[in-house]
C-alpha cells in the first residue's frame, strides 16, 4: 500500500507539472487525465474505493471528455501552440511560483503538526451510501438542482 | 499491510493545490485556466477523502461527492462561456476580456 501510494503520488505530481508546462492543449488534457487517474489510485490506497471509482468515471471520464469536445469545437490548431509558447516566457513564472511556494510552505508547516496513522480498514460503498441517503439526503437534492442549473446554463450559454 | 501516514496525504493535496494555483496565475489561455481550476478542486477533494480515512467516517467522502458535483456544473458553464467568448473575439486569450462592455 505504501509503495502504491508513493508511486501514484509521484505520477500525480509529475503529470500535474506537465499540465501547467505544456503548450499543446490536447497534450495537457491527456496529462491531466493521467493525474486524475493517479489521484483515483491514491483514494483507493486510503481505503475509499467508492471515491476512487467516481474519480475515474466522473472526473477522468465525463468532465475530461467535455473538455475534449470543446477543444475540438474551438479547433485551435498549430497557431495556438506557437502563441502559447510566446506567452509562456521565463519571467512570467517568477511571481506566481514565489507566491505559491510561500503558500505551500505555510500549508506544509500546518499539516506537519497533524501526525497520525491512518487505519487500513476502508470506508466502503455501504457506509457512504447509508450516510448519503440518510442524514445527507437534502444535500443530494440540492446537488441535483445544482446539476440541473448547470445543464440549463450551459445549454443557454453555448447556444448560437 | 502498512498504513499510510495521514499528513503525507494532506501534503500531496497541498502540493497539487499549489501547482494548480501557479497554473491559474501564469496561463493566459482560458482553457488552461479552467483546467488548473479543476486541479485545485481535485486537490480539495483529495484532502477531504484523506480526512475521511483518518477519522474512519463517511462524511469526507460525501463532501468529495459534493465537490465532484460542483466541478461538473462549473465546467459545463465555464466551457459554455469559453465557446461564447471564442465566437465573439475569435481568441482564447483572457486579456481581451479586460474591455468587456456588454
Amino acid at each position: 500500500m505504501m509503495l502504491l501510494f508513493y508511486l501514484a503520488a509521484a505520477i500525480a505530481l509529475i503529470s500535474t507539472v506537465a499540465v501547467i508546462l505544456q503548450s499543446n492543449v490536447v497534450h495537457a488534457l491527456l496529462y491531466l487525465i493521467l493525474s486524475l487517474l493517479a489521484v483515483a489510485v491514491i483514494f483507493y490506497t486510503f481505503g475509499a474505493p467508492f471515491a476512487a471509482m467516481l474519480e475515474a468515471i466522473v472526473y477522468a471520464g465525463a468532465i475530461m471528455v467535455l473538455f475534449l469536445f470543446v477543444i475540438m469545437m474551438l479547433n485551435l490548431g498549430k497557431k495556438s501552440v506557437e502563441q502559447e509558447r510566446s506567452w509562456l516566457t521565463g519571467k512570467i513564472w517568477i511571481g506566481p511560483v514565489i507566491m505559491a511556494a510561500a503558500l505551500l510552505v505555510q500549508l506544509l508547516n500546518v499539516v506537519r503538526q497533524q501526525q497520525a496513522e491512518v487505519a487500513v480498514s476502508q470506508v466502503g460503498v455501504r457506509e457512504v451510501g447509508m450516510a448519503l441517503f440518510g442524514p445527507y439526503v437534502l444535500a443530494v437534492e440540492i446537488a441535483s438542482i445544482l446539476l440541473l442549473a448547470g445543464l440549463v446554463g450551459a445549454y443557454h450559454l453555448a447556444k448560437k | 499491510m502498512q498504513a499510510i501516514p495521514f499528513e503525507q496525504g494532506l501534503m500531496l493535496a497541498a502540493a497539487l493545490f499549489a501547482l494548480g494555483l501557479i497554473g491559474v496565475l501564469t496561463r493566459r489561455n482560458v482553457v488552461f485556466v479552467l483546467m488548473c481550476l479543476e486541479i485545485m478542486l481535485n486537490a480539495c477533494g483529495l484532502a477531504f477523502v484523506v480526512s475521511s480515512a483518518r477519522w474512519q467516517h463517511a462524511d469526507g467522502q460525501i463532501m468529495f461527492l459534493m465537490i465532484l458535483t460542483l466541478a461538473a456544473a462549473e465546467v459545463a458553464v465555464g466551457l459554455g462561456l469559453i465557446i461564447q467568448m471564442f465566437r465573439k473575439f475569435q481568441t482564447v486569450d483572457i486579456n481581451v476580456l479586460t474591455q468587456m462592455r456588454g
